[in-house]
């Protein structure tokens, strides 16, 4: 099978849409005549021209009130964060009016808009521009949150992402840009809302998703070696949650290790420890645990950075606390 | 003698029924919110009735209307029937959004009505991308974006002025200048008294209009709507108008004098719009007595509706119209 890009592969989910619906549009930051700031909109401005590939000023909150008003009027935005930490400036629209519109309009408009854009850490960019957003939207209802780790998924699960009718952010990364992966000539969806298991195993079961996929892989690789069978699920959707994927798993191995990029207080891994307690009490052999970010500001330092990170260290430790080795 | 008009007498006929309508409707809701009849907040828009006149003859059925949180009787103007209106204050099923948004989010897709919005300068944007979809696809229409002056202090309205003016988007921006954002006046929120200022650094055309005056409010609208419709973008409009009621319902009122109230109240529309069809004789008195009857009935029919009808339902309708997804699987404990 031929390998692309993760860039390509947001591309061709985007261009192969906008060739079969004349409502979606992409805006953002640089997406047209610059390419895109990571270069995912790249040649998407000649083959579908300026009405429908727009480059915005640097106005997060009126790019996004735009998308949110259009939608609601007939048109299929996709909007491009330049990252994620720049959408804080357009929270409001996603929160307080994408979320709400169909609600409070007692069914009558709904906002289907793509937001989407780089999101967690990039290297040394410090605290503002390193951080995780799945715990912050998956909080709101009305949203649903997808993160994909690899280019076959981010294209699937773009795709229906642009079709869905309801509003999508879809969490991609800068340092993921650029990773290969095979994907298919011909035309596929990957559903929302469904965790792939990515590698099966009976000892110990690791949910993550995004790029730090690759730590908990590693990490789990490690363990093999030592002779112990790792379970590895990635939620490809962070809301709705494939709770049923999670629990069916934790039911085989009795042992669970959340790893993710966010900080620690109210993330993800705190729900989806919720929900393993709920529903498989009495099938743990230990308690949860999870390797997140550092409650700190994310540093820029080297040193500091890779302790703030989830690293492979970390989740060999957590691995081995649940398994009481 | 009679008195000059370009409006003809059935449109002043219907302005007044609508303006009267919306008065009592208004006047009516004050009542039952003091008696505690529905909850939540409530923002009423007596006095400033001389717009409704603007979105009965100033612009067309498809053009979009979009609105902040004082929006019980916008609606009505573009054909709402106010039933729905007074169901959905007091939470009912029949109400226009089903007892899902309640006072501040009145909502008709039928009509063109994108919203009462409660996060003020929310709606800048969604204006906004309503005219851009038009654009968009192509057609005449375009968008009444309408806000407070209290909202023009948001900085959503900077962003939007600026990518409205540089893509030439069909939404005409209209300030409902009621001089008061809750207790704090324009001239305490900024040192450029003249709200339509506001679009000059973006090269937006901009008028004030005298928006206690229904026909100056109609001329306007119709005015803008025709160079909006021609492609050349959008507006700003200061239109000056007054609120005779409190903010809301809870507002002493300290920040202004009784004599600046009454004195208002002498421009009042209703008013001035009777004053024409009395000097033109376009009712007899008789007549206009009965529009008064009339009015008083169907606001009494609006209440009878809302309290007849029945309350959403907890069990199915909580988690109805949150996803279009039919089988959204909600987290239920
Ligand atoms: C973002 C936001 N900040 C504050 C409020 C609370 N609030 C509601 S109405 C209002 C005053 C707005 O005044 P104006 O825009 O002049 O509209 P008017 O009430 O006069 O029609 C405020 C501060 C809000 N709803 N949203
Ligand atoms: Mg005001």
């Amino acid at each position: 099978m031929r390998e692309i890009a993760f860039r390509q592969a947001l591309n061709e989910a985007m261009s192969e849409e906008m060739r079969t619906d004349k409502n979606i549009y992409l805006m953002g930051e640089e997406v047209a005549e610059y390419n895109g700031a990571y270069k995912v909109s790249k040649g998407m401005l000649d083959e579908f021209g300026p009405e429908r590939v727009i480059d915005s000023p640097i106005s997060e909150l009126g790019f996004a009130g735009i998308a949110v008003g259009a939608s609601m009027n007939g048109l299929r935005p996709i909007v491009e964060f330049m990252t994620w930490n720049f959408a804080i400036l357009a929270a409001d629209q996603i929160i307080n009016h994408a979320a709400k519109m169909l609600q409070m309009s007692g069914g009558q408009f709904n906002c289907p808009i793509v937001f989407r854009g780089g999101n967690g850490t990039a290297g040394q960019l410090a605290a503002t521009h390193s951080q995780s957003f799945e715990q912050m939207y998956s909080h709101i209802p009305g949203l649903k949150v997808i993160t994909p780790s690899n280019p076959y998924d981010a294209k699937g699960l773009l795709k229906s992402a642009i079709r869905d009718n309801d509003p999508v952010l879809f969490m991609e990364s800068e340092k993921m840009y650029g990773d290969k992966g095979e994907v298919p000539e011909e035309e596929y969806l990957i559903p929302i809302g469904k965790a792939n298991i990515v590698k099966e195993g009976t000892d110990c079961t690791i949910v993550t998703f995004g790029k730090i996929l690759k730590v908990a892989q590693a990490a789990a690789e490690e363990m093999e070696k030592e002779g112990h069978s790792i379970e590895v699920i990635d939620l490809r959707t962070i809301r709705p949650m494939d709770v049923e994927s999670i629990v069916n798993s934790v039911k085989k191995t009795n042992r669970l290790v959340v790893v993710e990029e966010s900080f620690p207080f109210g993330s993800i891994s705190t729900e989806i420890t919720y929900n393993v307690q709920k529903h498989a009490f009495d099938y743990l052999d230990a308690p949860v645990r999870r390797v997140t970010q550092s409650d700190t500001p994310f540093p820029f330092s080297p040193t500091l950075l890779e302790e703030a990170a989830p690293n492979v260290k970390n989740v060999i430790r957590a691995i081995k606390e649940v398994m009481y080795l | 003698m009679a008195a000059k008009t370009k409006y003809s007498k059935k449109t002043y006929i219907d302005w007044y029924k609508m303006m009267l309508l919306a008065r009592r409707f208004e006047e009516k809701c004050g009542h039952l919110y003091v008696q505690q009849k529905f909850g939540g907040f409530c923002h009423l828009y007596i006095g400033q009735e001389a717009i409704l006149a603007g979105l009965m003859s100033g612009i067309e059925k498809d053009d979009k209307v979009v609105s902040a949180y004082r929006c019980h009787v916008q609606p009505m103007a573009l054909g709402t029937d106010p039933k729905r209106i007074m169901a959905e204050l007091y939470g009912k099923t029949t109400g226009v959004v089903k007892g899902k948004g309640g006072s501040m989010h009145m909502f008709d897709k039928e009509v063109g009505y994108f919203g009462g919005h409660g996060i003020v300068g929310g709606q800048i944007g969604l204006g906004a991308g309503i005219g851009f979809a038009e654009k968009y696809k192509g057609t005449k229409n375009v968008c009444l974006c309408f806000m407070g002056d209290g909202a023009t202090r948001q900085g959503m309205l900077h962003e939007v002025f600026n990518m409205s003016m540089l893509w030439k988007i069909p939404t005409i921006f209209i300030v409902e200048n009621n001089r008061y954002s809750m207790g704090t006046s324009v001239e305490r929120t900024t040192n450029v008294h003249d709200l339509s200022k506001l679009g000059l650094s973006y090269d937006m055309p901009s008028e004030t209009v005298d928006g206690m005056d229904p026909e100056a409010v109609t001329d306007a609208f119709k005015k803008w709507a025709k160079h909006c419709r021609a492609g050349k973008g959008p507006v700003l409009l200061n239109v000056e108008t007054y609120r005779y009621k409190g903010h809301s319902m809870s507002d002493p009122q300290k920040y202004r004098t009784k004599d600046e109230v009454e004195k208002m109240k002498k421009e009042d529309p209703i008013e001035q719009v009777l004053s024409i069809i009395r000097k033109n004789k376009f009712m007899t008195e008789k007549q206009i007595e009965q529009v008064e009857a009339d009015v008083k009935q169907e606001v009494a029919e609006c209440v009878k509706f809302a309290e007849d009808s029945p309350l959403p339902n907890a069990e199915t309708d909580l988690h109805e119209d949150v996803y279009t997804q039919e089988d959204y699987p909600f987290i239920i404990e």
